[in-house]
């Protein structure tokens, strides 16, 4: 391990400059070696990467290919350490002088998250803005979603042709914010259901959400001064497996014939067969959903779909409190700077590209 | 109470799910999985109780009332009764202390499972192809200018991945794959920041409790 050079024809160059420095924004337990290429690297097979915890007795940990002077070693938080790199040809391996000591530790910041954490905060600034904004009692214009302005007609023709309503919350789970969404906009619909007197309907495939819809539609019931008309077992959960619960929902859908069908939430390949079923048995269809490649069947099978943030601006349209609605203010203005960021980034860009900025020279 | 006490349960896990996002430490990072792994899994193990309970309520009460296609719920709750009792006492792969094999016929919870289960999905997952060319048909209806631009860039692209594509005019298979590129991802980067937005203020409504919907509705 202590020798320069092993074997061989010529006096390889070694690689130079080895520094070991502790692996920045982790969670501790790596270090990251780094080292200048050896001279001779064209004709080398690899690196490889040796250590010591007393400087003296060193072991592999690691290798990599020519041309790469990069490499991340595992360690053991607190102990000291020290690393040689190797370059290794046919006939030859030939030592870099040892780097200085190392020790690793876990980093409380993640500094490569700092960007996200600065647009987090400028976003949820605007849209705190906008909530004290409506807080004072400003109005705010919210445009027709038409979606949403169907919710209580499709309510009100059940009612009328004595159907019940389908609810069904798609194939997520609480921790999606799509099913959290689509629970809210559910909230919504139970008042509804429980002003009304209509039958509602609400089959699950998560056990969690099934559990947190139950007690959002008997809170919803209670609200609207109806808990009695709370049918406990129209809440239900069915299954956690994908197909067979859209076999299950478009069973009910076949022999209930709701009225209107609300495919709400976070849906995948399962979207378009409880679309296009529902379809054929004439009900009004509102589907809502963040995911972009389930959207088109959506479009295509329902008679309104909420494309992405409408679904999350939903129980704010619905609900009209004041202060939801100035979160959808506080939205706006984010994608505002959002467009103004990519505009100023293309004409950067297109600047770069063609040598206009040179005119100015 | 009955309110402030799930807003504040809200608010601290919330804060919990934010932080390690953002720190890295073993601290930090080893609370959010237990959170995540051991804490989520015995909510949903009881959820899963209570899920189970209702899906039975649900179809003794139709039984009972003799409503529409009664019958099919003693299928449910037969196979429901037969498939615990081979899953709980014959083991996962027939290993449990009930025996599963009758010469050369298994029936452990695996091979149910990938005998009858996974035929049943891949069934209702092939009905997808005759419900896409319904609704294929009912999209490409060339009704609006929309519709007959959908039309036809559908066109473009289908022919643009088949062979017959490259022999009406090699530049075919380009131009689809630049509708696809261009335009469809443009569409789709603007309906995903709208996304984003959206979640970031979904989530923020509902940390602050100023989203109650999930409570029954906003009230105090």
């Amino acid at each position: 391990m202590t020798g320069m050079l092993l074997a061989g024809i010529f006096a390889l160059a070694p690689p130079t400059a080895v520094h070991a420095y502790d692996t920045p924004d982790d969670g501790g337990g790596a270090v990251t070696i780094e080292w200048q290429l050896s001279a001779d690297d064209m004709h080398l097979q690899k690196y490889e990467v040796y250590r010591s915890e007393n400087g003296v007795d060193f072991e592999k940990v690691g290798l990599i290919g020519r041309g790469r002077n990069q490499i991340e070693d595992e360690t053991e938080d607190g102990k000291q350490y020290t690393y040689k790199v190797a370059a290794v040809a046919d006939t030859a391996t030939v030592f870099s002088e040892p780097s200085s000591v190392v020790i690793s530790t876990a980093q409380w910041l993640n500094r490569k998250k700092i960007n996200i954490i600065v647009a987090v905060v400028v976003l949820g600034g605007l849209i705190m803005f906008f909530i004290q904004h409506a807080r004072r009692g400003r109005e705010l214009f919210v445009r027709k979603i038409a979606g949403l302005h169907a919710i209580d007609d499709a309510v009100g023709r059940a009612t009328e042709m004595g159907k019940p309503i389908l609810y069904c919350p798609g194939i997520g789970y609480i921790e999606d914010i799509a099913t959290i969404a689509s629970l809210n906009i559910l909230g919504e619909v139970a008042k509804k259901c429980g002003q009304y007197d209509t039958k509602l309907i609400n089959p699950h495939f998560d056990p969690i959400v099934y559990t947190v819809a139950r007690e959002i539609v008997k809170e919803s019931y209670t609200n609207v001064g109806r808990p009695d008309a709370f049918d406990p077992d129209s809440v239900y959960y069915v299954t956690d497996s994908q197909f067979a619960y859209a076999a299950a929902v478009d069973g009910i859908m076949l022999r209930e014939l709701p009225a209107t069908n609300f495919l709400v939430g976070w849906f995948r390949a399962e979207s378009l067969i409880l679309a296009e079923t529902g379809a054929s048995t004439g009900a009004i269809q509102i589907a809502g959903t963040d995911q972009v490649s389930q959207l088109p069947f959506f479009v295509t099978a329902c008679d309104y779909t909420l494309i992405g943030e409408e679904l999350y601006a939903a129980s704010a349209y619905i609900s009209r409190e004041p202060l939801l609605l100035g979160a959808i203010k506080g939205e706006d203005w984010g994608k505002v700077i959002i467009g103004a960021i990519l505009i100023a980034g293309s004409i950067i860009g297109l600047l770069t590209v063609f040598p206009i900025m040179s005119l100015f020279d | 109470m009955k309110r402030n006490f799930p807003l504040l349960l809200v608010f601290v896990f919330g804060i919990l799910g934010i932080i390690p996002f953002i720190v890295p430490h073993p601290a930090v990072q080893n609370t959010d999985e237990f959170l995540r792994n051991n804490l989520l899994k015995i909510l949903a193990a009881f959820a899963l109780i209570l899920g189970l309970g209702s899906l039975l309520r649900v179809h003794f009460d139709k039984i009972r009332r003799k409503g529409q296609n009664w019958e099919y719920s003693w299928v449910l709750i037969v196979t429901f009764v037969v498939t615990s009792i081979i899953g709980l006492f014959g083991g996962v792969s027939g290993t449990g202390i009930l025996p599963t094999r009758i010469g050369s016929f298994a029936f452990d919870i695996w091979t149910i499972y990938f005998n009858i289960e996974v035929p049943l999905g891949a069934a209702m997952f092939a009905l997808l192809s005759f419900f896409m060319a319904s609704a294929a048909y009912r999209a490409f209806r060339a009704r609006s200018a929309e519709a007959t631009l959908l039309l036809a860039s559908a066109f473009i692209v289908m022919l643009g991945v088949l062979p017959l594509g490259n022999d009406i005019s090699p530049h075919l298979p380009s131009f689809a794959q630049w509708i696809m590129d261009v335009p469809n991802v443009a569409g789709q980067r603007g309906i995903l920041f709208g996304v984003a937005l959206g979640m970031l203020a979904t989530a923020l409504k509902i940390i602050l409790g100023i989203e109650r919907s999930w409570l029954g509705g906003g009230g105090e």
